[in-house]
């Protein structure tokens, strides 16, 4: 009797250090993983701060790129994002209410998955190539804001259609018999039934959609963006510059190491601060949607 | 007078390779109430959804046979099953309403019937409410979202729905069995109510729902149509012993 009792008090007493070392593992590496992203804002900010300004943000760049602002950039990288997801939105959500509502399971739609599953893939460097190839050299359009906003819409395009379709997919079917119950056609039913419903869900991946290509290098390097522009990109075919690309040329070409470093830790801050700043207003969008439907 | 609306012949129906519905044939008759009655997976929402043509929508379906609304087949080649679908309305089991406001809910209804005139829209769904019971409860709140109502609300928000553009025929697909006795009781009287302006169809897996409310009742056991009858005498002195049984509670 005795030996029985204190083989039980044993296994208790296993499986509680068990429960507390599976804790505390998952605490630590939840801990890790999310430290790197503090670290990372920590870094950037402490090499960058310095510059920061009202000036930085919204004056040219004088004396060869050591004083002055980034305000080009900023627009830069602002112009080419919206646009690029503007251009892939249509196109993005057509394949996903394809893929949700009407494609059936067969070789096709696998097709297709997998083609998109393949796009999303690839290297961004490639887009890059393909951009300058496609886009500037064999249509003709040049190495401009048109050039890298229809490459980008490419890259990001994978992006938008699994976050548009994910939220067709999360509109509940019983939504969509009901419709089809009142004698509604399956257009009807798409259009004013299901997609309404799915809006807040594909609204938060359009601006995730954003926040991506905004930090995205290698697709504009060959396709448009440049050091130096004098003023502000105001057409589609003028080149300008973006953020990303000012940090990487600021680091490798600037003649001026002592001056033009912490201009590039003072761009990567700006840049994190403002995609941080879409991912929160993402957020937000999709919370207050979410309440108003319960 | 009894005529009969919608008449069900020799009807199979195929789910793949399965045989879920085998040659049933029975009358609907008009402003009637017909139970369907019968154990889990007999069936009975299958025989429901051939009768609007809902079932078409689910993958591998296959039907034979007739159905006739008033004399013609609805599954001739040249009828478009969403005509039948206007005529025939619907209402499921869980409540199923849109994520939009009760107005809105119910004016959609109308506007897949080509209605769109504002004072129309109103007048009918107006109606729709005072037929469902619901106008006292939301006549100050109808641009408020359909979900903040209750249950038993949304239910018969449900079926204000469905009847706004006057159907002939109404399936109801166990419509009480997620609701609260109360809710449940009031819905039974919205029905029996209704029975003077429509042909009522419920599936019922509630024996004495089907004995309180309906004046026909099938019963239907492993895709076979074993009995069909007034239902007094189906209650009372079932011709069948599956049926008997079935009622007595020997199996369920």
């Amino acid at each position: 009797m005795v030996q029985k009792k204190s083989n039980l008090q044993t296994m208790r007493r296993f499986h509680h250090l068990k429960d507390k070392f599976y804790i505390f593992t998952v605490s630590i590496l939840t801990l890790i993983s999310i430290s790197a992203l503090f670290i990372i804002l920590y870094f950037v900010f402490r090499k960058g701060a310095s510059v920061l300004s009202m000036d930085f943000l919204f004056r040219f760049p004088r004396n060869g790129m050591t004083e002055g602002g980034i305000l080009p950039a900023i627009v830069g990288t602002f112009i080419v994002s919206i646009l690029s997801v503007t251009i892939a939105l249509p196109f993005g959500l057509m394949v996903a209410i394809y893929l949700s509502e009407y494609a059936k399971d067969n070789h096709l739609s696998s097709f297709i998955r997998v083609s998109i599953n393949n796009l999303a893939g690839t290297p961004s460097i490639i887009f890059g190539l393909f951009g300058l190839y496609f886009f500037v050299n064999y249509l003709g359009f040049g190495s401009n804001i048109l050039s890298s906003s229809l490459t980008l819409a490419i890259l990001i395009l994978p992006f938008i259609v699994r976050t548009s379709e994910e939220s067709l997919r999360n509109v509940p079917s019983s939504y969509r018999e009901a419709s089809y119950a009142l004698g509604a056609d399956k257009s009807t039913t798409i259009l004013k039934i299901v997609l309404p419903s799915a809006i807040p869900g594909i609204l938060t991946g359009i601006i995730l959609s954003v926040g991506r290509v905004a930090g995205e290098t290698a697709p504009i390097l060959f396709t448009g963006a440049t050091f130096f522009i004098k003023g502000l990109p105001l057409s589609p075919f003028s080149e300008f510059m973006a953020l990303p690309y000012h940090i990487y040329a600021l680091m490798t070409e600037g003649t001026q190491p002592d001056r033009q470093v912490p201009i590039a830790y003072g761009s990567a801050l700006v840049l994190i601060i403002l995609v941080l700043l879409i991912n929160i207003l993402a957020i937000y969008i999709r919370n207050k949607k979410r309440v108003k439907i319960e | 007078m009894n005529t009969v609306k919608v008449k069900i012949e020799n009807l199979n129906v195929y789910f793949k390779e399965i045989h879920v519905l085998k040659k049933v044939s029975l009358p609907i008759l008009k402003n009637h109430i017909t139970a369907i009655i019968g154990p889990s997976g007999c069936g009975k929402s299958t025989l429901l959804r051939s009768i609007n043509r809902m079932i078409e929508l689910s993958d591998g379906a296959r039907v034979e046979g007739k159905i006739l609304l008033d004399g013609k087949n609805i599954y001739n080649k040249d009828v478009d099953p969403i005509t039948i679908r206007k005529k025939i309305g619907m209402v499921f089991q869980k409540p199923n309403p849109f994520p939009k406001s009760i107005y809105d809910n119910i004016a959609y209804a109308l506007k897949v019937h080509g209605i769109k005139d504002r004072s129309t829209m109103d007048e009918k769904i107006n109606d729709a409410l005072k037929q469902t019971g619901l106008w006292k409860e939301v006549q100050h709140r109808l641009k408020e979202n359909a979900l903040s109502l209750s249950g038993g609300q949304q239910q018969r928000l449900c079926i204000a729905r469905a009847i706004v553009s006057t159907p002939e025929v109404l399936l109801l697909d166990e419509p009480t069995s997620a609701l609260d006795p109360l809710a449940t009781f009031k819905i039974e009287d919205l029905l029996v109510r209704l029975k003077e302006k429509y042909t009522i169809v419920i599936v019922t897996h509630n024996m004495q729902q089907a004995a309180r409310i309906s004046d026909y009742t099938a019963f239907l056991y492993m895709g076979r149509l074993i009995e069909f009858g007034e239902t007094k005498k189906i209650f009372t002195n079932p011709e069948e012993k599956l049926t008997e049984d079935y009622i007595t509670g020997r199996f369920g």
